[in-house]
């Protein structure tokens, strides 16, 4: 009998972009870990945050500034709330790789030095990895990395040895993979981290579109997301840190918003979380992002990992039907994010990405902004499909069919 | 018939003709596609100004290995000179299949190589 995926949501009339067709056909979008579609709900509040409450943030006395503010604030107040989260340390950023890189410069130029390492591990996304590779080579630091076994997952044993040399500063690393789609155990290891007196980065990026996220139970110093992979606008991400931490640390960027006051050569900064947000913020993306964690909120967490888990589970055992095909990382889709990386014997995955395309159905392939990882899993690129919240089992079908049509084109 | 995926593509992507390493050579060079992480090197030997022979290798798409494949085939013999005014459209004709935008690297990445390893100029084909 061949498998039935068990589906609990039906969204996909909430995202407007499924009515399009392309060639006649319906678009079947397996690429949400890249960036998700956006529903109507998101779309509608960032339009009506331009029409009709339009102004800079911070700075007006008329009523349609006060608006400006209070959907600002009302955004933070929302999206800071989805995670658990504090609005004074929770910090608007353009991105995840802004939000890594904040804490590399402002805290990394501070506190690592000659004689420190910085631990992170082989399966981060090059947001979580050049950051940590441009600091370590200019305080002359030593970047040192927690490998992968055979499953693609970490060893705490790993994690316990590199913090008993005692010259970690900070561990960074991926709360889920966006290539092997691993989820790491991440309170068990800031709790390590913490003890060792060392600091936590995690990267959440793959994490809070499609997992319950609380980021005080987690337990990391500094918890860092993005709007566009969440449901949200591009433009603008998430950094959460705790507070004495965030309030001891320079600011990253300077300029405009940040300051309290301003001399011809001196300067005092705002109060968090305004210090870490240099220039008008991305105020319209800041609102669109707070309908997206609203309409998260409404669907339910709890839901959307076991609407995606179900579907994951789905995919994997559909792809086993494809002869010649291999999966990365951990077999089990309960151990994994809602995503799975393969690559086709005697297809490049970018041909297989091509091919896929010819059934209408959009997957990614390449090297996933994580070059370093492809080395260890010794390919040079996989093909990725991913799942959101709008994905049913019909869209697992149309791959596996294209892949094996794909196939046929190959003379396989 | 796929448009792209034609059966002479496919029998250069399967068995792609002056691939390996050629030792010794006079001249070599090596490149990425930012794309897709792929990477094509070229070693050539020179004789009285001309490409005497030369060999790929890296891995890379279809598009890429049937690209270089074909481009191999014409530029042995071919004066060096004449490589460095070699151009994109060159290459995409030669390949004889509608190449889509994002696809245009993977065609031209060759050229790319090639051209770096004789002039020193390894900028993308235009």
């Amino acid at each position: 009998m061949p498998p039935v995926a068990e589906s609990s949501l039906a969204v996909k009339a909430d995202f407007p972009i499924f009515a399009r067709r392309f060639g006649g056909r319906e678009l079947i979008y397996l690429d949400s870990g890249a960036t998700s579609q956006k529903p109507q709900a998101v779309i509608e509040a960032q339009a009506e945050h331009l029409r009709r409450h339009n102004a800079n943030v911070h700075r007006g006395v008329y009523a349609l500034a006060q608006e400006a503010d209070a959907a600002y604030d009302d955004a933070r107040r929302r999206v800071a709330a989805f995670v658990g989260g504090d609005p004074r340390t929770t910090i608007f950023t353009k991105n995840v790789t802004e939000a890594i890189n904040l804490v590399a410069y402002s805290w990394g130029r501070a506190n690592v030095g000659p004689g420190d390492a910085v631990l992170i591990t082989q399966m981060e996304h090059h947001a979580n990895l050049v950051p940590w590779q441009v600091l370590c080579r200019e305080r002359s630091a030593e970047l040192r990395y927690l490998e992968l076994d055979e499953r693609g997952e970490l060893s705490l044993a790993q994690l316990d040895a590199e913090l008993a040399r005692g010259d970690v500063k900070l561990v960074a690393f991926a709360h889920v993979s966006n290539v092997l789609g691993t989820i790491n155990p991440v309170a068990e290891m800031t709790a390590r981290i913490r003890a060792a007196g060392a600091l936590s980065l995690v990267d959440g990026a793959q994490a809070v579109p499609q997992m319950p996220v609380d980021v005080r139970s987690l337990g990391a110093d500094f918890y860092g997301w993005t709007g566009h992979k969440a449901l949200g606008p591009t433009g603008v991400g998430v950094l959460h840190g705790g507070e004495p931490l965030l309030e001891r640390m320079e600011p990253f960027l300077t300029g405009g918003d940040m300051i309290a006051s301003v001399d011809f050569q001196s300067v005092s900064w705002n109060e968090l979380p305004y210090k870490f947000e240099a220039g008008t913020p991305p105020i319209a993306e800041a609102v669109g992002l707070g309908a997206a964690v609203d309409y998260l909120g409404a669907l339910g967490m709890e839901r959307v990992r076991a609407h995606e888990r179900s579907l994951t589970a789905y995919m994997l055992e559909r792809l086993a039907e494809v002869p010649g095909l291999r999966v990365v990382g951990p077999p089990e889709a309960e151990r994994r994010g809602a995503l799975a990386s393969f690559t086709i014997e005697g297809i490049h995955p970018h041909d297989v990405a091509e091919l896929a395309d010819r059934g209408g159905v959009c997957i990614r392939a390449g090297h996933h902004c994580a070059q370093p990882l492809m080395r260890c899993l010794g390919v040079g690129a996989t093909a990725r499909a991913s799942v959101g919240v709008y994905n049913d089992a019909s869209d697992i079908d149309a791959l596996v069919d294209a892949l094996l049509a794909g196939r046929e084109v190959f003379g396989l | 018939m796929d448009d792209l995926y034609r059966d002479y593509i496919l029998d250069h992507y399967k068995r792609p003709r002056n691939f390996g390493e050629l030792e010794p050579h006079d001249l070599a060079g090596l490149e990425h596609n930012p794309l897709c992480g792929d990477e094509l090197g070229v070693h050539i030997r020179v004789k009285d100004g001309r490409i005497e022979d030369l060999r790929f290798h890296g891995h890379g798409c279809a598009i890429s290995q049937a690209s270089a494949s074909i481009a191999s085939e014409e530029l042995k013999g071919m004066q060096l000179d004449e490589v460095g005014k070699l151009d994109a459209d060159w290459m995409i004709e030669l390949l004889g299949i509608p190449v889509s935008a994002t696809r245009r690297k993977c065609a031209l990445l060759n050229l790319k190589v090639v051209r770096g390893a004789v002039t020193g100029d390894a900028a993308w084909p235009a």
